[in-house]
């Protein structure tokens, strides 16, 4: 069962902030968390909107790789600026926010219900 | 495993501890196979076991090189470097084991799933190495006639 949600359905409030400077076109299929690159590498989906507070440049080629739909990074972690840089040239969008996986799970839950 | 006649070829150095880079090469790769039009299934398991041999020249070796090889029914990528050699091939099969430095595991790397997951999907997996020695390993993928119809999502 895939579930789509346009990216800027579930961006769209101000609890999200984008770091890079991409158009949201794309659509999220799906949500996954993980911090094991190899772990994520095997089990995250193609359209995954990816959770993690790895902030390093490597997790773009990841999420590049495996055509993640973009990546989210919770509680406000800070991302290197060579990361956002990165992450502009592979148009893959980034996104900070305040809230913790899980209640960024229930927001897509939520949404996806809607 | 020498060179592969009739075989389009084309090489990518890895670098040791190159974090920053990790990845590069693989991007390349995939970029390449998905002009050819293969299906997105086998472009996503090839990117993920070139993917996984290229950390694993960044995070274990002295530094190496892929290089690609494409025909008509096959892709194979042979990932090589100049040492020092995997001590136990059989515990490195192992999921979980790992023998990759802290400062790897700081980056997520090491999760001792890298030859664990080349295996899983590649269709045949040859390595050669022992301790002390430079290590090649070869990830065969068959290109059936599937691969060249099916195109997810229409």
């Amino acid at each position: 069962m895939v579930n789509r949600m346009k990216m800027d359905e579930l961006i769209n409030d101000n609890q999200f902030k984008q770091l890079t400077f991409l158009e949201l076109d794309k659509q999220i299929r799906g949500l996954y968390y993980g911090d094991l690159l190899s772990w994520v590498m095997s089990h995250a989906k193609e359209g995954d909107a990816w959770i993690t507070v790895q902030t390093h440049v490597n997790i773009v080629a990841v999420a590049s790789l495996l055509n993640l739909s973009c990546i989210i990074i919770p509680e406000n972690s800070t991302v290197e600026q060579a990361t956002v840089d990165k992450a502009n040239e592979m148009n893959i969008p980034i996104f900070s926010t305040e809230l913790n996986a899980y209640e960024i799970f229930k927001r897509y839950y939520q949404k996806d219900l809607q | 495993m020498s060179d592969y006649p009739g075989f389009l070829k084309y090489d990518y150095e890895v670098e040791r501890y190159d974090f920053t880079r990790a990845g590069e090469a693989s991007s390349a790769i995939k970029a390449r196979l998905k002009k050819l039009g293969l299906d997105t299934d086998l472009v996503r398991r090839i990117a993920v076991a070139s993917y996984e041999s290229e950390i694993n020249i960044i995070i274990h070796s002295f530094g190496g090189s892929l290089t690609l090889y494409i025909s008509t029914d096959k892709i194979i990528i042979v990932a090589k470097d100049s040492g020092p050699g995997i001590d136990d091939i059989e515990l490195a099969m192992q999921e979980g084991y790992t023998t990759a430095s802290d400062k790897a595991r700081e980056y997520g790397f090491g999760a001792g799933m890298g030859l664990p997951n080349i295996k899983r999907y590649c269709d045949r997996l040859e390595i050669d190495s022992s301790k002390g020695h430079a290590t090649t390993i070869v990830m065969t993928f068959i290109i059936t006639d599937m691969d060249g119809e099916q195109n997810e999502n229409g």
